[in-house]
Protein backbone atom coordinates (compact mmCIF):
# COMPACT_ATOMS: atom_id res chain seq x y z
CA UNK A 1 0.00 0.00 0.00
CA UNK A 2 1.00 3.00 -0.78
CA UNK A 3 1.72 6.20 1.93
CA UNK A 4 2.91 9.36 0.85
CA UNK A 5 3.01 10.46 4.99
CA UNK A 6 5.90 12.49 5.65
CA UNK A 7 7.76 12.48 2.43
CA UNK A 8 9.09 15.90 1.21
CA UNK A 9 7.94 17.10 -2.32
CA UNK A 10 11.21 18.02 -3.89
CA UNK A 11 11.66 16.99 -7.46
CA UNK A 12 9.23 14.73 -9.81
CA UNK A 13 11.99 12.67 -9.79
CA UNK A 14 11.40 11.46 -6.21
CA UNK A 15 7.91 9.54 -7.11
CA UNK A 16 7.31 6.33 -8.70
CA UNK A 17 4.66 6.14 -11.75
CA UNK A 18 2.35 4.82 -9.07
CA UNK A 19 2.77 7.22 -6.69
CA UNK A 20 1.79 10.14 -9.15
CA UNK A 21 -1.15 7.93 -10.36
CA UNK A 22 -2.12 7.69 -6.43
CA UNK A 23 -1.78 11.11 -5.47
CA UNK A 24 -3.85 12.46 -8.98
CA UNK A 25 -6.88 9.45 -7.66
CA UNK A 26 -6.53 11.31 -4.41
CA UNK A 27 -6.71 14.96 -5.79
CA UNK A 28 -9.87 13.79 -7.81
CA UNK A 29 -11.36 12.76 -4.30
CA UNK A 30 -10.36 15.83 -2.67
CA UNK A 31 -12.45 17.95 -5.63
CA UNK A 32 -15.72 15.59 -6.06
CA UNK A 33 -16.32 15.30 -1.81
CA UNK A 34 -14.88 19.09 -1.58
CA UNK A 35 -12.74 20.59 1.55
CA UNK A 36 -13.42 19.66 5.57
CA UNK A 37 -11.34 20.39 8.38
CA UNK A 38 -8.69 17.57 8.12
CA UNK A 39 -5.85 19.86 8.90
CA UNK A 40 -7.51 22.01 11.96
CA UNK A 41 -4.69 22.43 13.93
CA UNK A 42 -2.11 22.22 11.72
CA UNK A 43 0.17 24.85 10.74
CA UNK A 44 2.02 25.54 7.32
CA UNK A 45 5.19 28.18 6.46
CA UNK A 46 4.91 29.87 3.47
CA UNK A 47 8.51 30.96 2.72
CA UNK A 48 8.92 32.33 -0.56
CA UNK A 49 12.33 33.54 -0.48
CA UNK A 50 10.99 34.84 -4.37
CA UNK A 51 8.38 36.45 -5.55
CA UNK A 52 5.08 34.43 -6.50
CA UNK A 53 1.41 35.33 -6.37
CA UNK A 54 -0.73 32.01 -7.59
CA UNK A 55 1.34 29.72 -5.92
CA UNK A 56 1.54 30.89 -2.40
CA UNK A 57 -1.56 31.75 -2.30
CA UNK A 58 -2.77 28.72 -3.89
CA UNK A 59 -0.72 26.89 -1.07
CA UNK A 60 -2.62 29.32 1.51
CA UNK A 61 -6.08 29.02 0.34
CA UNK A 62 -5.59 25.03 -0.04
CA UNK A 63 -4.57 24.91 3.94
CA UNK A 64 -6.93 27.59 5.25
CA UNK A 65 -10.21 24.99 2.98
CA UNK A 66 -8.45 22.33 5.16
CA UNK A 67 -8.67 24.13 8.42
CA UNK A 68 -5.00 24.93 8.91
CA UNK A 69 -3.31 28.06 9.39
CA UNK A 70 -0.76 29.55 7.56
CA UNK A 71 2.30 31.99 8.65
CA UNK A 72 5.08 33.12 6.57
CA UNK A 73 7.06 35.69 4.28
CA UNK A 74 6.83 36.57 0.75
CA UNK A 75 9.88 39.01 0.23
CA UNK A 76 13.74 38.32 0.64
CA UNK A 77 13.82 41.29 2.39
CA UNK A 78 11.35 40.39 5.24
CA UNK A 79 13.82 37.46 6.27
CA UNK A 80 16.66 37.18 8.61
CA UNK A 81 18.63 36.35 4.93
CA UNK A 82 19.23 39.74 4.86
CA UNK A 83 21.69 39.55 8.28
CA UNK A 84 23.47 36.91 7.23
CA UNK A 85 21.62 34.00 8.34
CA UNK A 86 22.30 30.45 6.67
CA UNK A 87 19.23 29.04 4.72
CA UNK A 88 19.93 25.95 6.93
CA UNK A 89 19.83 27.80 10.15
CA UNK A 90 16.57 29.98 9.16
CA UNK A 91 14.65 26.95 8.13
CA UNK A 92 15.99 24.36 11.40
CA UNK A 93 14.24 27.51 13.36
CA UNK A 94 11.07 28.25 11.25
CA UNK A 95 10.46 24.02 11.63
CA UNK A 96 9.80 24.66 15.46
CA UNK A 97 6.43 27.07 14.46
CA UNK A 98 5.08 25.23 12.26
CA UNK A 99 4.18 21.38 11.05
CA UNK A 100 4.95 21.51 7.37
CA UNK A 101 7.25 23.91 5.04
CA UNK A 102 6.36 25.27 1.73
CA UNK A 103 9.70 26.61 0.19
CA UNK A 104 10.18 29.23 -3.08
CA UNK A 105 13.89 30.35 -3.60
CA UNK A 106 15.68 31.81 -6.16
CA UNK A 107 18.47 29.10 -5.65
CA UNK A 108 18.19 25.62 -7.28
CA UNK A 109 18.40 22.80 -4.78
CA UNK A 110 17.49 25.28 -1.85
CA UNK A 111 14.32 22.92 -1.30
CA UNK A 112 16.34 19.73 -0.99
CA UNK A 113 18.66 21.71 1.30
CA UNK A 114 15.85 22.40 3.52
CA UNK A 115 14.78 19.05 3.31
CA UNK A 116 17.91 17.55 4.24
CA UNK A 117 18.32 19.92 7.86
CA UNK A 118 14.36 19.56 8.80
CA UNK A 119 12.38 16.67 10.18
CA UNK A 120 8.95 17.74 8.70
CA UNK A 121 7.92 17.46 5.30
CA UNK A 122 9.12 19.71 2.92
CA UNK A 123 7.30 20.90 -0.39
CA UNK A 124 9.56 22.64 -3.55
CA UNK A 125 7.03 25.46 -4.84
CA UNK A 126 9.87 26.22 -7.50
CA UNK A 127 14.32 26.48 -6.78
CA UNK A 128 15.21 28.70 -9.27
CA UNK A 129 15.42 27.36 -12.68
CA UNK A 130 15.04 23.25 -11.53
CA UNK A 131 11.70 21.82 -10.30
CA UNK A 132 8.26 22.99 -9.90
CA UNK A 133 6.53 19.81 -8.46
CA UNK A 134 3.40 20.84 -7.50
CA UNK A 135 2.95 22.77 -10.50
CA UNK A 136 3.37 19.30 -12.51
CA UNK A 137 1.03 17.67 -10.61
CA UNK A 138 -1.64 20.06 -11.27
CA UNK A 139 -0.66 20.25 -15.10
CA UNK A 140 -0.68 16.18 -14.92
CA UNK A 141 -4.36 16.13 -13.06
CA UNK A 142 -5.47 18.94 -16.19
CA UNK A 143 -3.91 16.65 -18.36
CA UNK A 144 -5.99 13.45 -17.49
CA UNK A 145 -9.11 15.34 -16.89
CA UNK A 146 -8.91 16.91 -20.22
CA UNK A 147 -7.99 13.77 -22.34
CA UNK A 148 -8.80 11.40 -19.88
CA UNK A 149 -5.34 9.62 -19.72
CA UNK A 150 -1.79 10.33 -19.09
CA UNK A 151 -1.12 7.53 -21.65
CA UNK A 152 0.63 7.54 -25.04
CA UNK A 153 0.39 11.53 -25.56
CA UNK A 154 1.81 13.51 -27.73
CA UNK A 155 3.39 16.44 -26.14
CA UNK A 156 4.42 19.86 -27.13
CA UNK A 157 6.13 22.37 -25.39
CA UNK A 158 6.80 25.63 -25.96
CA UNK A 159 8.85 28.52 -25.16
CA UNK A 160 11.32 28.79 -22.40
CA UNK A 161 12.64 25.37 -22.33
CA UNK A 162 16.19 26.40 -20.55
CA UNK A 163 14.61 28.14 -17.94
CA UNK A 164 11.05 27.00 -18.09
CA UNK A 165 11.15 24.58 -14.83
CA UNK A 166 7.34 23.45 -14.76
CA UNK A 167 8.51 22.42 -18.30
CA UNK A 168 11.21 20.40 -16.95
CA UNK A 169 8.91 18.66 -14.32
CA UNK A 170 6.00 17.44 -16.44
CA UNK A 171 9.06 16.17 -19.30
CA UNK A 172 10.48 14.19 -16.04
CA UNK A 173 6.75 12.88 -14.98
CA UNK A 174 5.34 12.33 -18.54
CA UNK A 175 8.27 10.50 -19.19
CA UNK A 176 6.26 7.43 -17.27
CA UNK A 177 3.55 7.59 -19.62
CA UNK A 178 5.39 6.62 -23.16
CA UNK A 179 4.85 9.91 -24.35
CA UNK A 180 6.37 11.59 -27.48
CA UNK A 181 7.58 14.88 -26.70
CA UNK A 182 8.39 17.85 -29.08
CA UNK A 183 10.51 20.80 -27.56
CA UNK A 184 10.02 24.02 -29.52
CA UNK A 185 11.75 26.40 -28.91
CA UNK A 186 14.45 29.20 -29.71
CA UNK A 187 17.97 27.75 -29.97
CA UNK A 188 19.29 30.31 -27.16
CA UNK A 189 16.37 28.48 -25.30
CA UNK A 190 16.86 24.80 -26.18
CA UNK A 191 16.09 22.09 -23.07
CA UNK A 192 19.43 21.73 -21.15
CA UNK A 193 21.13 18.78 -22.05
CA UNK A 194 20.78 17.39 -18.44
CA UNK A 195 16.67 16.54 -18.98
CA UNK A 196 17.47 15.05 -22.22
CA UNK A 197 19.71 12.68 -21.33
CA UNK A 198 17.39 12.09 -18.38
CA UNK A 199 14.63 11.31 -20.37
CA UNK A 200 17.04 9.14 -23.36
CA UNK A 201 18.33 6.98 -19.68
CA UNK A 202 14.23 6.25 -19.83
CA UNK A 203 13.87 5.44 -23.56
CA UNK A 204 11.51 8.72 -24.12
CA UNK A 205 11.28 9.14 -28.10
CA UNK A 206 11.33 13.48 -27.80
CA UNK A 207 12.35 15.87 -31.12
CA UNK A 208 13.92 19.26 -31.12
CA UNK A 209 12.38 22.03 -32.93
CA UNK A 210 12.16 25.65 -33.84
CA UNK A 211 8.89 26.05 -35.34
CA UNK A 212 5.50 25.09 -33.98
CA UNK A 213 4.13 24.33 -37.45
CA UNK A 214 6.57 21.51 -38.26
CA UNK A 215 5.10 19.47 -35.65
CA UNK A 216 1.48 20.77 -34.37
CA UNK A 217 -0.39 18.46 -36.06
CA UNK A 218 0.96 15.82 -33.77
CA UNK A 219 0.28 17.37 -30.54
CA UNK A 220 -2.60 16.10 -28.01
CA UNK A 221 -1.21 18.64 -25.72
CA UNK A 222 0.96 22.10 -26.45
CA UNK A 223 2.18 22.85 -22.81
CA UNK A 224 3.34 27.17 -23.37
CA UNK A 225 5.61 29.02 -20.99
CA UNK A 226 6.30 32.42 -20.70
CA UNK A 227 9.55 33.64 -21.47
CA UNK A 228 11.05 34.51 -18.32
CA UNK A 229 12.40 38.31 -18.31
CA UNK A 230 13.94 37.56 -14.23
CA UNK A 231 16.30 34.70 -15.67
CA UNK A 232 18.11 36.46 -17.96
CA UNK A 233 21.34 37.93 -16.90
CA UNK A 234 21.39 40.32 -20.26
CA UNK A 235 18.68 42.14 -21.33
CA UNK A 236 19.63 42.24 -25.13
CA UNK A 237 19.42 38.50 -24.93
CA UNK A 238 15.59 38.40 -23.46
CA UNK A 239 14.90 41.38 -26.24
CA UNK A 240 16.15 38.83 -28.96
CA UNK A 241 13.65 36.42 -28.14
CA UNK A 242 10.66 38.50 -26.27
CA UNK A 243 7.61 38.06 -28.15
CA UNK A 244 8.71 35.12 -30.33
CA UNK A 245 5.58 32.94 -30.31
CA UNK A 246 2.20 34.26 -30.75
CA UNK A 247 -0.72 31.77 -30.03
CA UNK A 248 -3.63 33.44 -31.00
CA UNK A 249 -7.19 32.53 -32.35
CA UNK A 250 -5.98 33.13 -36.29
CA UNK A 251 -2.78 31.56 -35.41
CA UNK A 252 -4.69 28.97 -33.91
CA UNK A 253 -7.01 28.48 -37.07
CA UNK A 254 -4.30 28.39 -39.74
CA UNK A 255 -2.20 25.96 -37.58
CA UNK A 256 -3.10 22.47 -38.66
CA UNK A 257 -4.02 20.87 -35.00
CA UNK A 258 -5.90 18.36 -33.95
CA UNK A 259 -9.77 19.01 -33.06
CA UNK A 260 -9.14 17.99 -29.89
CA UNK A 261 -5.63 20.07 -29.40
CA UNK A 262 -5.41 21.25 -25.35
CA UNK A 263 -3.72 24.21 -24.43
CA UNK A 264 -1.87 24.55 -20.85
CA UNK A 265 0.50 27.20 -19.53
CA UNK A 266 1.29 27.52 -15.66
CA UNK A 267 0.49 31.09 -15.93
CA UNK A 268 1.43 34.40 -15.71
CA UNK A 269 1.64 34.69 -19.51
CA UNK A 270 2.70 37.82 -21.18
CA UNK A 271 2.52 38.00 -24.91
CA UNK A 272 2.97 34.07 -25.76
CA UNK A 273 -0.88 33.81 -25.71
CA UNK A 274 -3.10 35.97 -27.08
CA UNK A 275 -6.54 36.73 -24.86
CA UNK A 276 -8.45 35.92 -28.18
CA UNK A 277 -7.49 32.00 -27.33
CA UNK A 278 -9.68 32.15 -24.09
CA UNK A 279 -12.96 31.19 -25.84
CA UNK A 280 -11.26 28.95 -27.98
CA UNK A 281 -11.76 24.73 -27.37
CA UNK A 282 -8.06 24.52 -26.76
CA UNK A 283 -7.43 26.64 -23.74
CA UNK A 284 -7.55 25.03 -20.48
CA UNK A 285 -5.60 27.16 -19.01
CA UNK A 286 -7.94 28.93 -16.39
CA UNK A 287 -9.24 24.85 -15.60
CA UNK A 288 -5.50 23.93 -14.99
CA UNK A 289 -5.27 26.76 -12.49
CA UNK A 290 -8.20 26.30 -10.40
CA UNK A 291 -7.08 23.06 -10.06
CA UNK A 292 -4.17 24.02 -8.25
CA UNK A 293 -6.43 24.02 -5.42
CA UNK A 294 -7.56 20.72 -5.17
CA UNK A 295 -4.12 19.45 -5.78
CA UNK A 296 -2.53 21.64 -3.48
CA UNK A 297 -5.02 20.43 -0.89
CA UNK A 298 -4.40 16.66 -1.36
CA UNK A 299 -0.50 17.41 -1.52
CA UNK A 300 -0.89 18.82 2.06
CA UNK A 301 -3.12 16.07 3.67
CA UNK A 302 -1.22 13.48 2.32
CA UNK A 303 2.30 14.28 3.64
CA UNK A 304 0.25 15.22 6.97
CA UNK A 305 -0.75 12.09 6.46
CA UNK A 306 -4.47 13.33 6.79
CA UNK A 307 -5.92 11.09 3.81
CA UNK A 308 -4.61 8.05 2.27
CA UNK B 1 64.95 -6.91 -19.76
CA UNK B 2 62.24 -4.14 -20.30
CA UNK B 3 63.93 -1.22 -20.05
CA UNK B 4 61.73 1.72 -17.47
CA UNK B 5 61.03 5.23 -18.93
CA UNK B 6 60.64 6.23 -15.87
CA UNK B 7 62.71 5.21 -13.47
CA UNK B 8 61.52 2.55 -10.37
CA UNK B 9 61.21 4.03 -6.35
CA UNK B 10 61.45 1.28 -3.80
CA UNK B 11 58.96 2.36 -1.40
CA UNK B 12 56.03 3.94 -2.42
CA UNK B 13 53.00 4.38 -4.88
CA UNK B 14 52.76 4.28 -8.90
CA UNK B 15 50.17 5.46 -10.58
CA UNK B 16 49.72 4.06 -13.84
CA UNK B 17 47.55 4.20 -16.59
CA UNK B 18 46.75 7.45 -16.65
CA UNK B 19 45.05 9.33 -19.60
CA UNK B 20 47.84 11.25 -20.96
CA UNK B 21 46.45 14.41 -20.99
CA UNK B 22 45.45 13.87 -17.09
CA UNK B 23 48.68 13.26 -15.74
CA UNK B 24 49.12 16.89 -14.38
CA UNK B 25 45.38 16.99 -13.17
CA UNK B 26 46.06 13.97 -10.82
CA UNK B 27 49.57 15.54 -9.94
CA UNK B 28 47.71 18.30 -8.43
CA UNK B 29 45.49 16.21 -7.10
CA UNK B 30 48.19 14.70 -4.85
CA UNK B 31 49.78 18.40 -4.41
CA UNK B 32 52.75 16.96 -5.00
CA UNK B 33 54.81 20.58 -4.58
CA UNK B 34 54.70 19.42 -0.86
CA UNK B 35 56.15 16.38 -1.07
CA UNK B 36 59.39 16.20 0.02
CA UNK B 37 60.59 12.64 -1.70
CA UNK B 38 61.40 11.73 -5.10
CA UNK B 39 58.10 11.92 -7.55
CA UNK B 40 58.77 11.36 -10.89
CA UNK B 41 56.50 11.78 -13.82
CA UNK B 42 56.22 10.66 -17.38
CA UNK B 43 53.68 11.51 -19.61
CA UNK B 44 53.07 10.91 -23.28
CA UNK B 45 54.02 7.02 -23.08
CA UNK B 46 53.23 4.80 -25.19
CA UNK B 47 50.24 2.95 -24.17
CA UNK B 48 49.01 -0.25 -25.82
CA UNK B 49 45.67 0.57 -23.64
CA UNK B 50 45.46 4.48 -23.83
CA UNK B 51 47.13 5.30 -27.23
CA UNK B 52 49.56 7.99 -24.63
CA UNK B 53 49.75 7.82 -20.64
CA UNK B 54 50.95 9.29 -17.86
CA UNK B 55 52.72 7.35 -14.78
CA UNK B 56 53.36 9.22 -11.47
CA UNK B 57 55.75 7.73 -9.12
CA UNK B 58 56.03 8.95 -5.77
CA UNK B 59 58.48 7.88 -2.76
CA UNK B 60 57.31 7.40 0.68
CA UNK B 61 53.72 8.00 0.02
CA UNK B 62 50.35 5.54 0.34
CA UNK B 63 47.14 7.81 -0.80
CA UNK B 64 44.21 8.23 0.90
CA UNK B 65 40.58 7.32 0.36
CA UNK B 66 40.01 10.55 -0.70
CA UNK B 67 41.97 11.15 -3.00
CA UNK B 68 41.73 7.63 -4.69
CA UNK B 69 38.48 8.98 -5.43
CA UNK B 70 39.52 11.91 -7.16
CA UNK B 71 41.64 10.40 -9.56
CA UNK B 72 38.97 8.08 -10.15
CA UNK B 73 36.94 10.97 -11.67
CA UNK B 74 40.28 12.18 -13.91
CA UNK B 75 42.00 9.25 -14.82
CA UNK B 76 39.05 6.60 -14.60
CA UNK B 77 41.47 3.96 -16.13
CA UNK B 78 44.46 4.81 -14.02
CA UNK B 79 46.05 1.58 -11.92
CA UNK B 80 47.25 2.02 -8.43
CA UNK B 81 50.37 0.11 -7.37
CA UNK B 82 51.74 -0.01 -3.44
CA UNK B 83 55.65 -0.07 -3.69
CA UNK B 84 57.94 -2.28 -1.02
CA UNK B 85 61.49 -3.16 -0.85
CA UNK B 86 61.17 -2.46 -4.70
CA UNK B 87 58.06 -5.16 -5.16
CA UNK B 88 54.61 -4.44 -6.52
CA UNK B 89 52.75 -5.51 -2.58
CA UNK B 90 49.48 -4.39 -4.02
CA UNK B 91 47.57 -3.18 -7.24
CA UNK B 92 44.33 -2.11 -7.72
CA UNK B 93 42.21 0.00 -10.30
CA UNK B 94 40.80 3.10 -9.05
CA UNK B 95 37.32 2.69 -8.99
CA UNK B 96 34.94 5.92 -9.20
CA UNK B 97 32.27 5.91 -5.82
CA UNK B 98 28.80 5.73 -6.11
CA UNK B 99 28.58 8.77 -4.63
CA UNK B 100 30.66 11.71 -3.94
CA UNK B 101 30.58 14.51 -1.04
CA UNK B 102 32.78 17.47 -0.14
CA UNK B 103 35.15 17.27 -2.82
CA UNK B 104 33.58 18.54 -5.96
CA UNK B 105 32.19 22.06 -7.05
CA UNK B 106 28.68 21.91 -8.91
CA UNK B 107 29.18 23.41 -12.16
CA UNK B 108 25.80 25.46 -11.99
CA UNK B 109 26.83 29.21 -10.67
CA UNK B 110 22.88 29.17 -9.43
CA UNK B 111 23.34 25.77 -7.25
CA UNK B 112 23.07 25.97 -3.68
CA UNK B 113 25.85 24.65 -2.79
CA UNK B 114 27.57 27.30 -4.03
CA UNK B 115 26.27 29.81 -2.32
CA UNK B 116 25.58 28.28 0.93
CA UNK B 117 28.21 26.85 3.64
CA UNK B 118 27.28 23.13 2.80
CA UNK B 119 28.93 20.16 1.73
CA UNK B 120 28.38 19.54 -2.09
CA UNK B 121 27.18 15.94 -2.77
CA UNK B 122 26.90 14.28 -5.86
CA UNK B 123 25.24 10.94 -7.00
CA UNK B 124 26.90 8.92 -9.88
CA UNK B 125 24.24 8.28 -12.21
CA UNK B 126 27.06 6.53 -14.90
CA UNK B 127 30.33 5.31 -14.57
CA UNK B 128 31.69 4.92 -18.20
CA UNK B 129 31.48 8.04 -19.69
CA UNK B 130 31.03 9.95 -16.33
CA UNK B 131 27.75 11.50 -15.74
CA UNK B 132 26.95 12.80 -11.89
CA UNK B 133 23.72 14.35 -10.68
CA UNK B 134 24.29 17.34 -7.98
CA UNK B 135 22.35 16.20 -5.16
CA UNK B 136 21.12 19.61 -4.70
CA UNK B 137 20.31 20.96 -7.93
CA UNK B 138 19.98 18.06 -9.84
CA UNK B 139 22.07 19.01 -13.44
CA UNK B 140 24.05 16.62 -14.45
CA UNK B 141 27.82 17.00 -15.16
CA UNK B 142 30.45 15.38 -17.32
CA UNK B 143 34.06 14.60 -17.19
CA UNK B 144 34.54 18.40 -18.73
CA UNK B 145 32.19 19.85 -16.50
CA UNK B 146 34.45 18.59 -13.38
CA UNK B 147 35.86 20.68 -11.09
CA UNK B 148 37.61 19.67 -7.80
CA UNK B 149 38.16 21.59 -4.71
Amino acid sequence: MISLKSKDIISILDFTKEEILYILDLSKRMEKEGSSDILKGKVLANLFFEPSTRTRLSFETAMKRLGGEVVGFDELGKTSTVKGESLRDSVKIIEGYCDIIVLRHFLEGASRLTADSVNIPVINAGDGASQHPTQTFVDLYTIKKVKGKLENLSIGFLGDLKYGRTAHSLAYAMANFNAEMYFISPPSLRIPKDYLEELESRNVSYHEVESINEVSSKLDILYCTRIQKERFADPVEYEKVRGIYKLSKSVMDELNVKDDLKILHPLPRVDEMDESLDATSYAVYFQQAHSGIPVRETLLATVLGAIQ
Amino acid sequence: MKKLEVSAIEEGTVIDQIASKSTFKVANILNIQDIDQVVLIGFNLSSKKLGRKGIIKIGGKLLTQEEVNKISLIAPDATVNIIKDSEVVKKFKVAIPDSIEEFLKCFNPNCVSNHQKIQSRFHVINKNPIRIRCHYCERHMGEDDIELV
